[in-house]
């Protein structure tokens, strides 16, 4: 039937498994970049949203916010520019979701979990591949930041500091990503799981600061990751400096490193046990 | 017929859902190079026993065999030798057909060698050679399906699992795919396939266990299956309604012994079970040409495997 030698690897020593699991989740990674490489049109619907949302503020909103103190609409685009950074990390977990939420519906996951290959290369492949594709999402920001008049301020030093900042967010919100694609029942599902990202993305200090807000609201917004990410990476951008009310502002950079973490902790292993359920 | 002799054996499976019980004490032996078909209406436990014995799923009791390994144990094993078609298209719409086969020969560490040249084989066997270079999203239904199960004999598997195979394709695309099982049974692979067509059942299995809330009703061939609920009818069908008395009349001078000929809802068409059938034909045939009536059909039917299937499983509740 075959003249292809059919004989698999069939050592099952730790190092060998350890080996298959990096060879294993490379080739998934593999296979979502031919993703984009075949459509990358991919990039125009997920980049749309936050580019017309950045036109909007920049261009519409912002002419008559406040944000530094001297007048309106000045130095608006130094401070949404950044804040359009974190809010498309903030937004990446949707693209993770209906990612898992597809790969599930199509039956892939039980494809893969039926073969001989490393398990666990489903969720490190795609944690790879979101990561090589929220690189690609900002360069295309960047891009259009500086075509629109924006500079970084900072030294080289800090503008990668800032960068891998907003791919720490990215990273840690993978895992949630994950955890919402398997629990949906579908990829249908994990598309109105905007109504979550949203907010999340939105009640933020990414286009207006948390100062100008009803108190309440202002503190919700003070306090979520998307803020602190946004707010550490203005810092190093030397965006000018805005008015500031709130303690955790003050201290963006820390809790840009710590916020991610504390998601980290809480999801991976709700993410990596939801994933082990499945052969419940 | 010793153990080894057997490409899939379960004992007793047991699995539950939180307040659903899927299977209930299932029991399979399925012997090597056949094709065995698990039917059931939705919900009778056919994706379950499936997912178990592809290691997807954990049983909660009863244990399995599959080429010869223990699923609990050697699940390792076990997945070097089977190949799952499931019941979703698992076909990577936005890559070749060539790219998505290259992928799944990587991911069975075969080598990407390997991997290339047996894409290339799969492809030629599956007929799918001119579209090799083409995006599945542009294919049709049964050419999809087709790729799917190129990509579960990547390793050429002893055991072939198939969850519903045709549902949701057209005619052609069903045939496609039946072709293609046929092929893969004749050169050797054992197949357990689960639908709830029965003709399908029919055309590619050698064996056909009908289970239902999870626990076996009855096991045979697709002929035994037929056998087992009874005699073939004789139909008549009236070509003048006023004719209908006398035909009823002469069918239950050819009825088997205690049956009574019934009129369909047409109110045209009477039938009854006989035990001779041939015999049967020609007697009410010559009767009608002596009384002068004529009809529009008249004819011998097998009871359809659909007819076999609800009342087993009637019979079982």
């Amino acid at each position: 039937m075959t003249t292809v030698d059919l004989v698999p690897d069939m050592d099952d020593s730790l190092a060998s498994r350890a080996k298959w699991a990096v060879v294993d989740s490379w080739t998934v990674v593999l296979q979502e970049l031919t993703h984009l490489v075949r459509q990358p049109s991919t990039f125009a619907w997920q980049l749309g949203f936050p580019i017309v949302m950045v036109l909007m503020f920049v261009y519409v909103f912002g002419s008559a916010m406040d944000v530094s103190g001297q007048g309106a609409g000045e130095g608006y685009l130094d401070y949404a520019m950044p804040g359009l950074f974190a809010m498309t990390m903030a937004f990446g977990f949707m693209n993770t979701a209906f990612a898992v939420a597809l790969t599930k519906e199509k039956g892939f996951i039980d494809r893969f979990r039926s073969m001989p290959m490393a398990s666990s290369a489903v969720v490190t492949g795609r944690g790879v591949a979101d990561i090589i594709h929220a690189t690609v999402d900002l360069t295309i920001l960047v891009v259009i930041a500086l075509v629109l008049g924006w500079r970084p301020g900072g030294s080289l030093g800090d503008t990668l500091a800032a960068f891998a900042l907003l791919l720490w967010l990215r990273l840690a919100l993978i895992f949630v990503g994950i955890q919402l694609g398997l629990l949906v029942k579908n990829s249908e599902m994990a598309g109105n799981l905007f109504a979550l990202a949203f907010p999340f993305g939105m009640v933020s200090s990414v286009f207006a600061p948390p100062d100008l807000m009803a108190g309440w609201l202002g503190a919700i917004a003070a306090w979520n990751p998307v803020s602190s990410t946004a707010g550490a990476i203005r810092e190093l951008f030397a965006s000018p400096a805005v008015p500031s009310g709130y303690w955790i502002e003050e201290h963006a950079t820390t809790a840009a490193v710590i916020w991610p973490a504390v998601i980290l902790a809480a999801f991976l292993p709700l993410a990596v046990r939801r994933y082990q359920r499945l052969s419940r | 017929m010793s153990r080894s002799e057997y490409a899939v054996v379960a004992d007793g499976l047991r699995k539950r859902y939180r307040d659903t019980v899927a299977l209930d004490d299932l029991h399979l032996a399925v012997p090597r190079g056949t094709v065995y078909g698990l039917l059931g209406p939705n919900g009778a436990g056919k994706t379950t026993a499936v997912r178990i014995l592809t290691t997807l799923v954990r049983s909660d009791g009863g244990r399995a065999e599959v080429a010869g390994y223990d699923l609990r144990t050697q699940a390792r094993l076990v997945r070097r030798r089977i190949g799952l078609t499931g019941q979703q298209t698992a076909v990577d719409d936005s890559i070749t057909a060539r790219q998505n086969l290259v992928m799944f020969g990587r991911l069975f560490h075969i080598g990407k060698e390997a991997a290339r040249r047996r894409a290339g084989e799969l492809l030629d066997q599956f007929g799918l050679a001119d579209a090799a270079d083409k995006a599945p999203k542009t294919f049709s239904g049964g050419m999809r399906r087709r790729l799917d199960l190129a990509s579960s004999m990547i390793l050429a598997p002893e055991v072939l699992f198939l969850d519903e195979p045709t549902t949701g394709l057209d005619p052609a695309g069903r045939r496609e795919v039946w072709q293609q099982v046929g092929k893969l049974a004749a050169a050797g692979t054992t197949v357990l396939l689960t639908t709830h067509y029965l003709d399908e059942a029919d055309k590619l299995c050698d064996r056909i266990g009908v289970i239902d809330h999870g626990r076996n009703v009855v096991e045979d061939t697709p002929d035994g299956l037929k056998r087992r609920i009874g005699n073939e009818r004789l139909e008549v069908v009236a070509a003048e309604p006023g004719d209908l008395a006398q035909i009823t009349e002469l069918l239950n001078k050819a009825a088997a012994s205690g049956r009574e000929a019934t009129v369909d809802s047409t109110g045209l068409a009477a039938s009854v079970a006989v035990s001779d059938g041939v015999l049967a034909l020609t007697e009410v045939a010559v009767e009608l040409r002596e009384r002068g009536i004529t009809v529009a059909d008249l004819g011998l039917r097998r009871p359809t495997l659909d007819e076999a299937f609800l009342h087993l499983t009637e019979g079982a509740k």
